[in-house]
C-alpha cells in the first residue's frame, strides 16, 4: 500500500490488515473444525472435487505419458523376458487355481451338506489408478474411474495381494479410495489359522496396520495370516489383509498390540479391482461374470477374463 | 510500479504450482518437494500486492485443500499467515539482496511447516515424517531461480533488473 504515508495512516492500515488476518484465520479455523468433526462439508467437497478433475487429469498426465513411452521404448529382449516371466506366473497361477477349484467344489458340497447359504462368485471391475500425490499425511488413492463406470461409495477395493481399502468418494470420472493404512480406517479381521476375530487399524504408515486390544489369552502368534472376517458387512469375508509381524504388550500390560504387514501392494500399482455386489445373490456363472466384468470403459476383455478366473479362486 | 506486466502470468503460475504439488514423485523426492504454491504466492505478494493479498491467498489455499484432499481450510490458513507476514515486511523484503531474500522465504516456509505441525497435533491428525522438514531448505534454494523466472515472464524479456 502507501509506503510514504504518515505514521497514523500506516497504523490504521496495519490495524485493518490485522483485522482481516484475524477474519481469515477464524474462517479457516471454522472450516478446519467442520471438516475434522463431521460430514457436513462432504457434499460441498464432492461438488468441488468435480471441478478439480481437470487438474488431477493434468497432474497425472506426465506419469501416464512416461508409462506409455516406457512401454513403447521397451526393447524386444526386455519384452520377451517379461513375456516369459508372465507366462510362468500364469502357469503357476493356473496350476494353483486348478487345485483350489477342487477344494472349492468340495467346499460347496460341504456347505450344501451344512445347509448354509451358498455364496456366489465375485463380481469385480478393473479400475486404473490415477497417479497423483495427494496429501502425504493421509493414506488415499485416486482412481481413474467414477460413477459413470459404475463405481459407488463403499465398494471394497482389492489387488492381487489382498484387500486395499474402500471407496469413500465417487465423482463422475474419479473416485477416492481410503487405504487400509489410513489412521481413520479399521477393518474387521479373523486369524486364518484359528478364526480369532480382531480389528486391524490403519497407522498412517504406508504398509503397516495395527491390532489393538488383543487379549493375552487369545491364540494369536507372529506370522499368523489375517483375512477379512466379513463382520460389519462392508468387506466380504475371506480376503487376505496381512501378516502379523510382531506382537508386544500394550501400556496396560493387559492386552497385546500387533504390527501387521499389509498383504496388498499399497504403495503403487497401476490397477486395482473393485468388488461389485459381493456375495449377495449367488447368480454368478462364469460366463455371466465375464460379461458383467467387461464394462466398456474400464475393463478390457483380458481383464474381464482375468477377473472372472480370479473369482473362482475364493468361492 | 508503472507497468503492471502481463496479467496471464499470475493464474498460470498458480495453476502450475498446484500441478507441481500433485505430480507423482518417487518416495524420497516426495519428502523434499518444495511447497510450490507458497513460493509462487510469496512472489506475487511481494511484487504485486495490489492484486494478491490475504483474500487471494485464502482462495488459493482452499482450492489446494480440495485438490490435495487434505483438511479443508488447512492450507488456506497457512497461506494466509504467510501472505500476512510478507505484506507486513514487504517494503523491507523487496529491497533485500537475493540471498537474504531467499533466507527470509526459507524462514517463512519453515514457519509454515511449524504451523501445519501444530494444527495436526492439535487435531490429533497424523504428522508428516521427519524427512519432510528438509523441504523448506529446497524451497529456499529454489527461490532465486523462481523469482528471476517469474519476473522475466511477467515483465517480458529482461525488462527489469
Amino acid at each position: 500500500m502507501s509506503n510514504y504515508a504518515g505514521p497514523s495512516a500506516t497504523r490504521s492500515s496495519d490495524v485493518a490488515g490485522t483485522l482481516r488476518l484475524l477474519a481469515y484465520l477464524v474462517l479457516s479455523a471454522v472450516l478446519i473444525l467442520l471438516d475434522h468433526r463431521g460430514d457436513w462439508l462432504a457434499q460441498l467437497r464432492g461438488h468441488a472435487s468435480v471441478a478439480m478433475q481437470p487438474v488431477w487429469w493434468l497432474a497425472g498426465l506426465p506419469s501416464r505419458l512416461g508409462e506409455g513411452l516406457r512401454d513403447d521404448a521397451a526393447t524386444r529382449a526386455r519384452l520377451a523376458e517379461e513375456n516369459r516371466q508372465l507366462r510362468n506366473e500364469l502357469l503357476l497361477g493356473a496350476a494353483r487355481q486348478a487345485r483350489l477349484q477342487v477344494e472349492a467344489e468340495e467346499n460347496a458340497r460341504l456347505r450344501g451338506l451344512l445347509g448354509a447359504a451358498e455364496r456366489g462368485g465375485l463380481d469385480v471391475q478393473l479400475a486404473p489408478i490415477l497417479d497423483v500425490d495427494l496429501d502425504p499425511t493421509r493414506q488415499r488413492l485416486m482412481l481413474n474411474a467414477g460413477t459413470r463406470a459404475g463405481v459407488r461409495r463403499g465398494q471394497a477395493v482389492i489387488d492381487a495381494g489382498g484387500l486395499v481399502g474402500q471407496v469413500i468418494e465417487a465423482t463422475p470420472t474419479t473416485a477416492v479410495v481410503l487405504l487400509l493404512t489410513d489412521p481413520d480406517h479399521a477393518v474387521p479381521v479373523a486369524v486364518a489359522r484359528t478364526g480369532v476375530r480382531l480389528i486391524a487399524y490403519g497407522t498412517g504408515r504406508s504398509d503397516l496396520l495395527e491390532l489393538r486390544n488383543v487379549p493375552l489369552s487369545s491364540d494369536v502368534r507372529a506370522g499368523d495370516v489375517l483375512i477379512t472376517s466379513g463382520l460389519g458387512g462392508r468387506f466380504p469375508p475371506g480376503f487376505p489383509v496381512g501378516t502379523i509381524a510382531a506382537l508386544r504388550p500394550d501400556d496396560s500390560r493387559a492386552f497385546l498390540v500387533g504390527d501387521v504387514r499389509a498383504a496388498a501392494r499399497l504403495d503403487r500399482g497401476r490397477d486395482v479391482l473393485l468388488l461389485r455386489g459381493t456375495g449377495a445373490a449367488g447368480e454368478a456363472g462364469d460366463a455371466d461374470e465375464a460379461d458383467a466384468t467387461g464394462a466398456p470403459d474400464v475393463a478390457d476383455d483380458a481383464a474381464g477374463a482375468d477377473a472372472a478366473s480370479g473369482a473362482e479362486v475364493s468361492p | 510500479m508503472i507497468a503492471r506486466g502481463r496479467t496471464w502470468v499470475l493464474p498460470v503460475s498458480v495453476l502450475l504450482a498446484l500441478l507441481l504439488g500433485l505430480l507423482p514423485m518417487p518416495g524420497l523426492l516426495q519428502a523434499l518437494r518444495p511447497y510450490w504454491l507458497a513460493l509462487v504466492l510469496a512472489y506475487w505478494v511481494i511484487e504485486d500486492s495490489e492484486r494478491v493479498g490475504l483474500g487471494f491467498a485464502f482462495c488459493v489455499g482452499l482450492v489446494a485443500d480440495v485438490a490435495f484432499g487434505g483438511l479443508l481450510g488447512e492450507q488456506a490458513m497457512r497461506l494466509v499467515v504467510m501472505a500476512f507476514i510478507l505484506q507486513r515486511f514487504r517494503t523491507q523484503i523487496r529491497f533485500f539482496p537475493m540471498p537474504q531474500q531467499a533466507l527470509a522465504v526459507g524462514g517463512l516456509l519453515l514457519n509454515d511447516r511449524v504451523i501445519s505441525a501444530i494444527l495436526h497435533l492439535a487435531l490429533g491428525e497424523p504428522l508428516l515424517p521427519a524427512a519432510y522438514w528438509w523441504a523448506p531448505l529446497v524451497g529456499m534454494l529454489l527461490w532465486a531461480p523462481l523469482f528471476v523466472l517469474l519476473d522475466a515472464l511477467r515483465m517480458g524479456r529482461g525488462a527489469r533488473l
